[in-house]
């Protein structure tokens, strides 16, 4: 039955379709970036695949080991030496896809052998151990969809600025794990610990403390990303989850925890990832306050008169978002939004908004209140509460988006100084 | 109803006895969503870990000074590894010139407090973070070749530079955390609390 399956395929497709195919995903590879609005410009170009005009007259490729993502598909994550950014103004939902998952790296990504990979507990434990991956998995397991996002995630400066070049440091996964207080209670923690120190086994080895509450509460030690092995640039084969607090304390290619009765100060959270407020620099900011950015119609995409769904994410590092709002007046007056269900603590919250857009020039913006009751800050608020030498961490100002009355969406830059 | 049901409804012995069997058929008492009442004290995965496998991956160093190895190292012997090992990336001496933008980042510059860039006198609170840092994770291309000595005297020298230290320290274990940054007295633990406020 087999064979005679293969016979028939082999027939049809004959040898032409396979190799104009193969050619065309080549020569489409080298397209540059396409925003998933942009199809006149995608229609425009002439190095796509060869396609029949009718393709039910030619029976396609058959099942494959791996899939691949239509040739007409373009997004991609915006790489520098140190970090890449996801394409949020690709995306219509908040699972991000785990290749286009956001990195951020402070000495690249070690390939690691997950049988060779071993995690060891100590410092005020009653049992130091090691546990390998396979130990690991054999606790108990969790599925938790939540949010990572960079502290450092913010940029400004020109209009022709996308969600990606903005904030596209925050992406969100589906993370399997275990939780880390079944593995603390199968070492058994001291009463004297108050901190622990997580460390990675990149070259880097990088280290952050973390406060104990945080292990009790809802912290995991994960090794699946939307269901398979965790991405090598997200920690393969194991990494540490916080929930909403900063993504460099998600420490990677976890290797190592030690309790502690006090912090280490490491450089991670002395020299970076601290930021001035007033006269002082403020340490430890663990938790992401509120934010939210509407990602369609944003930069470079374009409008048309009449109805407009104004699309967007919001979240917050404190728990669900409760509202979101939505101005198409500059900020003059805001509506709310409709929220996608369901809404999870600590998690991208998908919202939507139908604007019947008569073609005036305007701005759109999107504020988030959590359920804490912080409603997300202009710009000019944090730099009320902070100083105007507001550092690069931390920020989480309302963003604005400028409509053009023909159509053209461009970022709204702001300064404060 | 599908026969098998009709059957554990009439027989609930061998609803028991097929606890197994039966986990994955519709059932109209429902099971108890968590297990943990069914939790181990333990579970027995994982080994104990041996002192030296512990000695080996404990290479932190903590404000008190817990965790500076033996060793020590001064600022003259720090000058000259400096230059053959971080000069290339961090500028001959450390110090951010105008228009040279430095693979690595500036680490020497005025202490007062608002200067930038930020170096390791204006913006580092503690000098055993200066220790660990180094140790774990420098010369970038070569992360880990240090011998703790050369590490005491690298850190006595990037001190020195910034004003930090006399010339003359020989800095180690029982010194080195005691070195006041002048940076210390700027830091403040978060103190946004969650809630309206914006800070
Ligand atoms: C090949 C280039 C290179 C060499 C050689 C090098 N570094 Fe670095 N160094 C870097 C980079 C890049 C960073 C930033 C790493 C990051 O952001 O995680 C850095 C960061 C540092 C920092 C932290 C600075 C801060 O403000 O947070 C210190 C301290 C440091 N290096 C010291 C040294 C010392 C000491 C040596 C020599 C033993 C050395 N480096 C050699 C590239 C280099």
């Amino acid at each position: 039955m087999e064979k005679s399956g293969n016979k028939d395929q082999k027939v049809a497709t004959g040898k032409i379709s396979r190799r104009t195919l193969l050619g065309g995903v080549i020569a489409a590879a080298v397209l540059p970036v396409q925003s998933l609005f942009a199809d006149e410009k995608l229609a425009e170009n002439s190095i796509l695949p060869e396609i029949a005009d009718d393709p039910t007259k030619t029976v396609g490729p058959g099942p494959s080991p791996v899939g691949k993502r239509s040739p007409f598909e373009q997004s991609v994550r915006k790489p520098s030496d140190i970090s890449s950014r996801t394409p949020l103004q690709d995306l219509h939902s908040t699972i991000t896809p785990a290749d286009l998952h956001f990195e951020r790296h402070h000495a690249g990504i070690p390939t690691i052998d997950p049988a060779k990979h071993e995690l060891l507990i100590h410092g005020l434990v009653e049992n130091p151990m090691k546990f390998t991956l396979a130990d690991i998995k054999r606790f108990p397991s969790v599925t938790r969809t939540c949010f990572i996002e960079c502290a450092g995630n913010f940029r400004t400066g020109k209009a022709e600025m996308t969600p990606q070049d903005i904030l596209g440091l925050t992406s969100q996964s589906e993370w399997t794990g275990v939780m880390l207080s079944t593995i603390f209670n199968e070492v058994g923690i001291s009463d004297k610990a108050k901190w622990f120190l997580a460390e990675g086994s990149d070259a880097a080895i990088m280290t952050r403390t973390i406060p104990i509450a945080k292990a009790w509460d809802d912290a995991m030690i994960v090794y699946a990303q939307n269901g398979e092995a965790i991405r090598p640039e997200q920690g393969y084969p194991m990494r540490l989850l916080l929930p909403g607090f900063e993504g460099n304390m998600n420490i990677k290619w976890l290797r190592r925890i030690e309790l502690s009765e006090e912090p280490y100060m490491t450089r991670e959270e002395t020299s970076k990832y601290t930021y001035p407020v007033k006269d002082k620099i403020r340490m430890f900011s663990f938790e992401l306050d509120a934010r939210s950015i509407i990602t369609y119609p944003s930069y470079p995409q374009k409008v048309n008169k009449g109805w407009v769904e104004i699309r967007g994410i919001a979240w917050s590092g404190r728990g669900k978002v409760e509202k979101v709002e939505v101005s198409t007046d500059a900020g003059k007056t805001w509506q709310l939004a409709n929220l996608q269900e369901p809404v999870l603590s600590k998690a991208h919250t998908y919202f939507r908004y139908l604007w019947d857009w008569k073609g005036e020039a305007t701005e759109i913006l999107s504020r988030v209140t959590d359920e804490t009751g912080y409603l997300q800050p202009t710009l000019a608020q944090l730099a009320e509460a902070r100083g105007v030498n507001l550092g690069g961490y931390h920020m989480n100002p309302i963003t604005a988006w400028q409509i053009k009355n023909d159509g053209t969406v461009l970022f709204k830059p702001e300064t404060i100084k | 109803m599908n026969k098998k049901t009709v059957l554990i409804l009439a027989c609930p012995v061998m609803l028991l006895l097929m606890s197994l069997k039966t986990a994955f058929m519709p059932m109209k008492a429902q099971l108890p969503l968590t297990d943990s009442l069914k939790r181990p004290a333990k579970f027995g995965f994982g080994r104990p870990a041996t002192a030296q496998e512990i000695a080996a991956w404990d290479i932190d160093v903590r404000p008190d000074g817990k965790g500076l190895p033996a060793g020590q190292g001064d600022v003259k012997k720090g000058r000259v590894l400096y230059a053959q090992k971080c000069a290339m990336c961090h500028g001959v001496d450390g110090i951010e010139k105008p228009g040279v933008k430095l693979p690595g980042n500036a680490l020497v510059g005025d202490t007062s407090a608002t200067s930038k860039p930020k170096t390791i006198g204006n913006y580092w609170p503690y000098a055993t973070t200066l220790f660990d840092y180094m140790r774990r994770a420098m010369p970038y291309n070569m992360p880990g070749s240090l011998s703790n000595d050369e590490v005491y005297s690298i850190t006595a020298y990037l001190l020195n530079a910034n004003k930090i230290i006399k010339a003359d320290v020989v800095l180690d274990a029982k010194n080195l955390y005691k070195v006041v940054m002048p940076a210390k007295k700027l830091f403040i633990m978060d103190d946004r609390k969650g809630g309206p406020e914006i800070k």
